[in-house]
């Protein structure tokens, strides 16, 4: 194992304990109250026109039918194809499209060269011809669309004034970061190691295999990768995974309470809350708990509150 | 010439005039007739007497009515009450209501803007810059990112962008949470899930609860009014049920049945809960509403404890509060009655409230069932419980479908399975369903007149509605044919009737608006025929 490894095993791990640490402080945030938006997927035979089990007559009394094939027929092209941004933004899709299908194809050969790499380092002969120029393939077009992607999303940040307005030097810094890893990686393979089996060494390596040296321009595309991927789940752009919850916990989370459930003994402990709210007709002082309040009348002074003459 | 590019720092600048002033030339040319610009009325100014008194320099118009600080200790003052409210709106104490929705709104909106096109305040404002919903939210974002997780200046300016917080970016902000339905039709369209409606409501509790601060109609003459007095209409039970009285004896004349409402009959299946507003505003309905529920022969109650004969819940809108503390009366009056369940009458926002909103608040004997009149009718219409006859309802009609019921709860073919059965000329508006158009009164707007408010509302807000009937009635337009808009809620009813007075649809278009029961009764075979008098009111 040599100090590139050492750096990308790092990187590995800076990345799996930023998404375990915001996915457990996301999940252990308090229960909140209702707000789903239709058409919710998983709503079995009324997804497609956006309708919702209040349709039925004495809705509480019926079973609720609910489909999981109905959520991947929605999840599975939004994740892939970005399909609402191909729908209601075309003219972004075609830039951010490749960038993210990019990134998937980056990820699908990494995950290429980390099987091949546990085959050899077990000692056999890794992968034949066919899987080899698939993992080829496959990262040279994740490098080459994602490289397009990030130049094109770069530059529509920098010459249209509605989307220049809301960007922030980071994330003109997180594209160029891109577009760098990306065109280093591509002219790395191009140059010097065109059939990926360099690269495909360097993998084994992880798992004890005697490691092939990388060319310079391929270490730097190791590091750059390597941060990049350490980078990613501390930003914004964790939304790889946060959207999970935007829209399992939000969108889609038309659970109603039982009595006697989980949920129910949940909402209970966040009634307990004490708010410490100012406004007259609430008076918050951090001893009176959400039901105390809530079953108060309104101060008598809320007419202080401003108002429409 | 388009509006003047505003970025997301300059709300905190002073400027000659308003920030971003609405502009006549700039809207989205209506359809014919509407297409010329003489065929609608200039837009009202602000006064000169609001501008001297108030921080109202946004757009031209005004709702929250903030005193112009005098000196810097107010101007500080105001700052630092908005400071105290912004941290207590992320922490769990203060807002687990909304914690979780809201701080992953603030953190992974990628700026890709889809959600500009799907807003019709933006759209039919012409684009006005400061009406994109992801506007008021970056202005959040980046005070959150940079004074609740103290970035620090320079570090918060290159991750998050500049802002600088000083009064005017405060009363900016307010009165922004206010050029918002809540209609949610930007989330919808979110590639990721952000809700930059849950954000502008979100800084309008912020504003409610810490610093005090709501339009007047909202929470002193609204929510505030209906759990002292009983109503926001200010009807106390003494005087609601002599207007039902009222009510039910001209019904009885109207359709030749007898008609009387039941008050807090105890054990009944059904506590029904209108909006107080129809009461005063379309008697007609409510009236209709016991037509047909005793020609069904259900069992059914109105309740005269206090809130509990008003669906009406403000607190929705803007104070989560108000919202529970009504919630909770309207849950109380059921449980008080021993009723099976409570059907909500055609009031979209009561629909939400009291059906998805406060399930999870009302626990325990309070949870008493929740359901929508919609569902109620169409069982009714459908299963043969009352006689209909579709010839006396001969006339175009379209429906509007109220953001609340439809987007946000998913009560989408009822309603239609019942006008295809009663209403044989219905035609839809484009969109419709889930993914249809707010009516540019949503989330109180349509009880807000104040100033030239009322203005801003039937030339922007409900631009595009007007849009729509105009299209859904295309080639039929003469005014030898009356036509019908159905709208199932109230404060859609209250929006469609100042936009078709301003617009002036029912004197040149006969355009008439009105809700869903009455189209119902007005096809009953053991009604009188007539029921509707085509008349606007």
């Amino acid at each position: 194992m040599t100090a590139l490894h050492v750096v990308s095993l790092a990187c590995l791990g800076v990345f799996l304990l930023a998404v375990i640490y915001r996915f457990v402080r996301i999940a252990r945030l308090p229960v909140h109250v209702r707000w789903e938006l239709y058409p919710v997927a998983h709503e079995k035979g009324r997804a497609r026109y956006g309708g919702s089990y209040f349709e039925e007559l004495n809705w509480w009394t019926k079973p609720r039918e609910t489909s999981v094939l109905g959520e991947l027929r929605v999840m599975v092209p939004e994740i892939l194809l970005l399909a609402g941004v191909r729908h209601r933004n075309r003219s972004h899709w075609y830039r951010s499209f490749p960038f993210h299908f990019g990134l998937y194809l980056v990820v699908a050969t990494t995950l290429l060269l980390t099987v091949n790499g546990v085959i050899e380092a077990a000692g056999g002969a890794g992968f034949g011809r066919l899987l080899a120029r698939l993992t080829a393939g496959l990262g040279y077009a994740g490098f080459g669309l994602g490289l397009l992607g990030a130049a094109a999303l770069f530059l529509r940040r920098l010459g249209n004034p509605e989307y220049r307005e809301f960007t922030k030097p980071t994330d003109f810094a997180n594209l160029l970061f891109f577009t760098a890893a990306f065109a280093v990686a591509l002219a790395a393979q191009v140059l010097f190691d065109p059939d990926f089996s360099r690269m495909r060494g360097f993998f084994a390596g992880f798992f004890g295999a005697p490691a092939p040296g990388l060319a310079p321009l391929q270490g730097l595309q190791v590091v750059l990768l390597s941060l990049l991927a350490a980078y990613v789940p501390l930003t914004h752009m964790s939304h790889f995974f946060t959207k999970y919850f935007l829209y399992h916990d939000i969108r889609w989370n038309d659970t109603p309470l039982a009595p006697g459930s989980r949920l129910e003994k949940r909402m209970q402990e966040v009634l307990e809350l004490k708010p410490t709210w100012s406004a007259p007709h609430i008076r918050g002082d951090g001893r009176k708990t959400w039901v105390d309040v809530a079953t108060s009348a309104p101060g008598d002074d809320a007419g202080e509150k401003g108002g429409a003459s | 010439m388009s509006y003047r590019r505003i970025k997301v720092e300059d709300l905190s600048k002073a400027v000659n005039g308003d920030v971003s002033p609405v502009r006549k030339e700039e809207l989205k040319p209506l359809p014919p007739p509407y297409d010329r610009p003489e065929a609608t009325p200039e837009l009202a100014g602000l006064d000169e007497g609001a501008r001297e008194r108030y921080a109202a320099d946004l757009d031209g118009t005004c709702v929250l009515n903030i005193p112009k600080p005098k000196d810097e200790a107010e101007e500080r003052a105001l700052v630092e009450r908005f400071l105290s409210g912004l941290e207590k709106l992320f922490t769990k104490e203060n807002n687990w209501t909304f914690l979780q929705p809201l701080l992953l709104s603030m953190e992974h909106c990628a700026g890709c803007h889809t959600c500009s096109e799907s807003c019709h305040i933006y759209e039919m404002s012409g684009r006005n810059p400061i009406y994109r919903p992801a506007y008021r939210s970056e202005v959040l974002r980046r005070l959150y990112k940079r004074y609740v997780r103290k970035g620090g200046s320079l570090l918060s300016d290159f991750r998050s962008g500049r802002i600088r917080l000083n009064w005017r970016l405060v009363a900016r902000l307010a009165e922004l949470s206010y050029r918002c339905n809540l209609c949610r039709r930007c989330a919808q369209t979110c590639p990721i899930g952000v809700d930059n409606g849950l954000i502008a409501h979100e800084i309008r509790k912020l504003f409610s609860q810490e610093m005090g601060i709501a339009p007047k109609e909202l929470h002193e003459l609204g929510s505030v009014q209906q759990l002292r007095v009983g109503s926001s209409t200010g009807m106390s039970a003494l005087v609601v049920k002599d207007n039902i009285e009222f009510i039910d004896e001209e019904m009885s004349d109207l359709t030749g049945l007898p008609v009387e409402t039941p008050w807090d009959k105890a054990g009944a299946d059904i506590l029904l809960i209108h909006n107080a507003g129809e009461i005063l505003a379309w008697p007609e309905n409510p009236g209709a509403f016991a037509v047909i529920f005793e020609a069904a022969g259900l069992s059914w109650t109105l309740s005269s404890d206090i809130a509990a004969y008003d669906s009406i819940n403000y607190g929705l809108f803007y104070d989560d509060v108000q919202f529970a503390r009504t919630a909770i009366h309207h849950a109380s009056a059921a449980k008080k009655l021993g009723v099976k369940k409570i059907v909500l009458g055609e009031c979209g926002h009561a629909h939400k409230a009291l059906t998805v909103i406060a399930d999870r608040v009302l626990t325990g004997d309070l949870a008493i069932p929740r359901e929508s009149a919609l569902t109620t009718l169409e069982d009714i219409v459908l299963n043969g419980k009352i006689r209909v006859d579709p010839s006396r309802n001969d006339f175009p009609v379209t429906l509007h479908d109220p953001c609340n019921i439809v987007r946000n709860m998913g009560i989408v073919m009822p309603q239609r399975r019942v006008l295809e059965k009663i209403a044989p000329r219905f035609r839809e508006m484009t969109p419709h369903g889930v993914d249809n158009y707010c009516c540019g009164g949503g989330s109180g707007f349509a009880i807000m007149s104040g100033h030239n408010f009322a203005d801003w509302r039937n030339q922007v807000s409900g631009r595009k509605k007007l849009e729509q009937i105009l299209l859904a009635f295309a080639g039929e337009l003469d005014p030898e044919t009356p036509k019908y808009v159905c709208a199932p809620c109230s404060n859609c009813k209250g929006q469609l009737r100042d936009l078709i007075a301003y617009h002036g649809l029912w004197e040149k278009h006969r355009i008439l608006y009105g809700g869903l029961v009455e189209l119902i009764v007005n096809c009953m075979t053991d009604v009188k025929p007539g029921f509707i008098d085509w008349e606007f009111h």
